[in-house]
């Protein structure tokens, strides 16, 4: 293991000897063991350690009370039980405590599953309750135009003040009223409109708070969960994408100190859960005969082929929301066809920054892939290129809203390739129906360089494929460059001939990703 | 004299010598009581001396627990490296307790001197003076004497021209029992909830405004004057070795004369309750008293002769507290009376920890039951068990302080909870 850092303390937790560095909380040093401290109102993510919901009291050797682990600093040669007879009698009687007046609603609950009260109730067996009282009740009541806040679940570990005020910068969230009748509600007069406000529900330990459009939608048990990269802007936050019948319900950030600690914005949640409406494309089309035909996959790519070799030139534009594997495809194939450089275009809006944790900002350019799209050539345009009459016009995942009526429909050739159909697809020689990102395995390069990579969370509608492979089955045709039928190969593909990915691999990236140096030796994220 | 009630054992009043005197209250009729001579002393002494000085004279801190006041003067940092803060709990709201507002209400700018004495003390420039929500009336009186002090040079720049400047400001609560809690008081008095916190850091490392802070109750801060014009010595001649000088008791219940007395520590509590006092109205027996404010062990009838010290109510199974005995007489309904007490503290935790949050209204609503005859056997046990998990797990004392009546109660008066519950099956 690691050597010994100066300034470390050694203590024992359990009967486990451990060395931590100074300034770790006995908390900290349990973890280090693999003992997890039970515990609701701390947060890692949340610099405020009120101690209040003293779930974490452990036993110390020499102090004459139980001491809140959270809070209480390892020192030299501490002796300490998370587990003896008096914490665990504590730990059961605030679970006691805390069902009092918990509506015991779990059926219902959209936190069942995944709660920590629940759990730790579970785990200390109190099956029957001695409370013969009437129960406080508080009801439900929406604390955000998007966030109902269910009162009587609540254990006021105040996580979702604490996050507001000390991360997000924002003093809207209070607890009102005091002792049992006491409540999380907004500041009279004001309202919880934060860009960040969505990760209260995160940080949520229980099933007080709940997005509203997630409320009573999916069980914790029936969704599966798949990490991603979220694409509502260029910073590129790590997230969970949490599916049930192929729809995306809920989006949740995935840790990843180095882009967004816990956190993620609220434009990147609303985004994804949007991001698979729409018109989409689910077969091949070609223009035969005048009109668009549904074709299968091989009599497509054979076909467009075919009339490719025989063009020369022409423009491209792609979305900067493409995944890294079919910028890089989509380039040989501009290059096998001598079309020059490409653009795209991004969305703007406002940026908004985490207080708190100022790494991460929603950015104003919209876009999962700016970085990477730049890296492969292509140019920022604020316009979509017209198109040469008579020349090819290649278009990648852009959805051609806001074109020119006819866009496209004087080019030799107009080849689609995108998830969504429009208007202006109905000029396109050929339509070749790819996946969003959700549906696919790939990688983006965020604002600083780092390349991250995405996995497919929903299966894709109609015959759908990612980019990546339908333009490396066109160049195989074209005998330009070998296909690649898994993303770890169009990813070696890639990184073999992208110099500031030399020697990185789909398995070596990991989840956390690495960032891309100019120098050419990428730095790999450590956990 | 118009103050209620006064008592032969009373030879000695300190604290008490000018209430129920009206003019004593301004700054003409504090001077002709040779006031502020004590603060003319201080602004000769440097700091050190002053809490030395208070050292000496064994003054314990009355807001309960009794910690020695000097010592926690020297907690405060030599050498500052920038401001420093007295603060002054007035927050008194301990049920049973009403002694610090007779200060506040007669004598205002003995308050004061003492106020800017221990701010000489402990380097502070500014000092706070916390009053509880409730006093309205006596706020105003100390806010009065506060703008006489300052136009006369008493507060303020360049107090008595010794170069030495201090303000003072009062600060009115919102009314909350925690606020008389120190961290929680300075939570409050930063424009917070009253919330106390966890300790260390504590408030003399840490404390209004992030700065190191001392908090003193009021009549811990009125001692001070007289300790420094008349010597530790002198302070010393009454009370014990451990427990020196005079204290106000807050007498209250089924007496015959409740009132405020000031006595040296030491006076056997049963003086206090029969000769002081009278005794219970109508010659009613004495069953139980609460002898500390509502938040110490209760004793019985027998238990009465313990001397009114910190060291002997402790000896006793209870505790000084505030030194406000509440008696209760031979009729009185110890389940009800725990009620009411267990009521108090349910409305007036903060709702942080959750075994208070949740526990105090939980003992409150069992004790209800018990009282209205709906009691079952199981209920003690529960009420024993509450007891334990409300004792040392909290950040601060409140969830502590149901418990000491409550469990005193279960333990010496068992019988009559076993009555209630036999009723009620």
């Amino acid at each position: 293991m690691s050597e010994e850092v100066r300034g470390s303390i050694s203590l024992t937790i359990d009967g486990v000897a451990v060395t931590v560095p100074q300034g770790s909380t006995v908390l900290q040093a349990a973890e280090r063991v693999g003992v997890v401290v039970p515990h609701y109102c701390y947060h890692p993510g949340i610099p405020t350690r009120p101690a209040q919901c003293r779930m974490c009291l452990v036993e110390i050797e020499g102090q004459p009370k139980l001491q809140p682990s959270c809070v209480f600093p390892a020192q030299d040669g501490m002796v300490v039980q998370t587990d003896s007879h008096e914490a665990s009698l504590a730990r059961r009687s605030v679970i006691e405590f805390l069902l009092l007046n918990h509506p015991l609603d779990c059926p219902i609950c959209d936190a069942a599953g995944q709660c920590m009260l629940q759990d730790y109730a579970f785990e200390t067996g109190q099956l029957k309750s001695r409370y013969a009282e009437a129960k406080v009740v508080l009801g439900r009541d929406r604390i955000a135009e998007d966030i109902l806040y269910f009162g009587d679940r609540c254990i006021l570990c105040t996580r979702c003040v604490r996050f507001m005020e000390d991360v997000a910068g924002d003093n809207t969230l209070i607890v009102a009223q005091r002792g049992h009748t006491a409540y999380i509600d907004t500041f009279p007069g004001r309202d919880l409109e934060s860009e960040f406000r969505g990760n209260i529900v995160d940080v949520c330990p229980v099933g007080a708070l709940v997005h509203e459009d997630f409320v009573f939608k999916a069980r914790a048990w029936d969704m599966d969960n798949t990490p991603s990269v979220c694409p509502g802007c260029s910073t590129g936050c790590n997230i969970d994408i949490n599916v049930t019948e192929n729809q995306i319900v809920r989006v949740k950030p995935r840790y990843n100190p180095e882009v967004n600690a816990y956190w993620m914005c609220d434009h990147g949640r609303k985004h994804l859960v949007m991001a698979n409406r729409g018109l989409r494309t689910e077969a091949p089309l070609i223009r035969r005969n005048g009109d668009l035909e549904a074709v299968g996959w091989s009599e497509a790519l054979a076909w467009t082929a075919e009339r490719l070799r025989a063009e020369n030139g022409g423009s491209a534009v792609t979305s900067a929301g493409e995944a890294c594997e079919s910028l890089f495809y989509l380039r040989k194939l501009l290059s096998a066809l001598s079309v020059g450089s490409g653009t795209f275009r991004v969305t703007t809006g406002e940026q908004a920054t985490l207080s708190g944790f100022p790494r991460l900002k929603l950015r104003s350019q919209r876009a999962a892939n700016v970085a990477g799209a730049e890296l492969f050539g292509f140019e920022e345009a604020a316009e979509l290129p017209p198109g040469e009459p008579g020349k090819l016009l290649v278009v990648m995942g852009d959805r051609l809203t806001e074109v020119p009526e006819g866009y496209g429909a004087r080019a030799s050739f107009f080849l689609y390739i995108g998830s969504h159909l429009s208007t202006a697809t109905g000029n396109a020689t050929a339509v070749l129906p790819v996946t969003t990102f959700a549906e696919m395995d790939g990688t983006f390069v965020n604002h600083e360089g780092r390349l991250q990579r995405f996995h497919q969370a929903l299966q894709p509608p109609g015959v759908a494929r990612p980019a990546w492979m339908v333009i490396g089955r066109i160049l195989s045709r074209l005998g330009a460059a070998d296909e690649a039928s898994d993303v770890q190969s169009a990813f070696d593909a890639m990184a073999s001939e992208t110099q500031p990915m030399e020697g990185l691999s789909w398995a070596g990236l990991g989840l956390k990703g690495a960032t891309l140096s100019e120098a050419g030796t990428p730095v790999l994220a450590v956990d | 004299m118009g103050y209620p009630h006064s008592h032969p054992l009373e030879v000695n009043t300190l604290l008490s010598r000018h209430f129920g005197e009206e003019d004593a209250r301004t700054l003409e009729g504090w001077l002709a009581r040779d006031g502020y001579e004590a603060l003319r002393k201080a602004l000769e002494l440097d700091p050190d001396a002053i809490t030395g000085a208070v050292k000496d004279s064994g003054l314990r801190g009355r807001g309960g627990a009794g910690f020695p006041t000097g010592l926690k003067w020297s907690f405060m940092p030599n050498e500052p490296d920038g401001l420093h803060y007295l603060c002054c709990n007035a927050d008194e709201s301990e049920p049973g307790a009403f002694k610090d507002r007779e200060i506040l209400r007669w004598v205002p700018h003995l308050l004061i001197e003492g106020c800017l004495i221990a701010a000489r003390a402990i380097r502070a420039e500014h000092a706070y003076i916390y009053v509880r929500g409730e006093f309205f009336p006596f706020s105003r009186i100390l806010a009065d004497a506060v703008v006489e002090a300052y136009e006369a040079g008493y507060v303020g720049e360049d107090i008595l021209g010794s170069g030495w400047s201090c303000d003072i400001t009062v600060h009115i609560g919102a009314g909350a029992y925690i606020a008389g809690e120190e961290t929680g008081l300075m939570s409050s008095l930063m424009g917070g909830r009253a919330e106390p916190r966890v300790k260390p850091p504590f408030p003399a490392q840490s404390g209004i405004f992030g700065r190191p802070t001392t908090v003193n109750n009021v009549e811990t801060l009125a001692a001070i004057p007289m300790i420094l014009s008349n010597g530790a010595d002198w302070y010393r001649q009454w009370g014990t070795e451990k427990s020196p000088g005079t204290k106000l008791w807050c007498c209250s219940g089924h007496l015959t004369r409740p009132g405020n007395y000031e006595l040296p520590l030491g006076v056997p509590l049963k003086e206090i309750i029969y000769d002081v006092c009278g005794g219970p109205r109508d010659g009613k027996a004495v069953k139980a008293v609460i002898p500390g404010g509502s938040s110490t062990p209760l004793l019985t009838a027998n238990e009465l002769d313990c001397p009114t010290t910190y060291e002997g109510m402790l000896e006793a199974g209870s505790a000084l507290g505030t030194a406000s005995p509440i008696v209760m007489d031979e009729d009185t309904n110890i389940v009800r009376a725990m009620r009411r007490i267990a009521q108090f503290y349910a409305h007036e935790s903060c709702g942080q920890c959750v075994q208070c949050r949740e526990g105090t209204s939980w003992a409150a609503k069992i004790l209800h039951r018990i009282e209205v005859g709906e009691g079952s056997p199981s209920d003690i046990d529960t009420l024993y068990h509450l007891c334990e998990q409300l004792t040392g797990r909290t950040i601060c004392p409140l969830a502590d302080s149901v418990v000491f009546p409550l469990r005193s109660s279960l333990d010496k008066f068992g019988g009559e909870y076993e009555a209630l519950i036999g009723n009620g099956a």
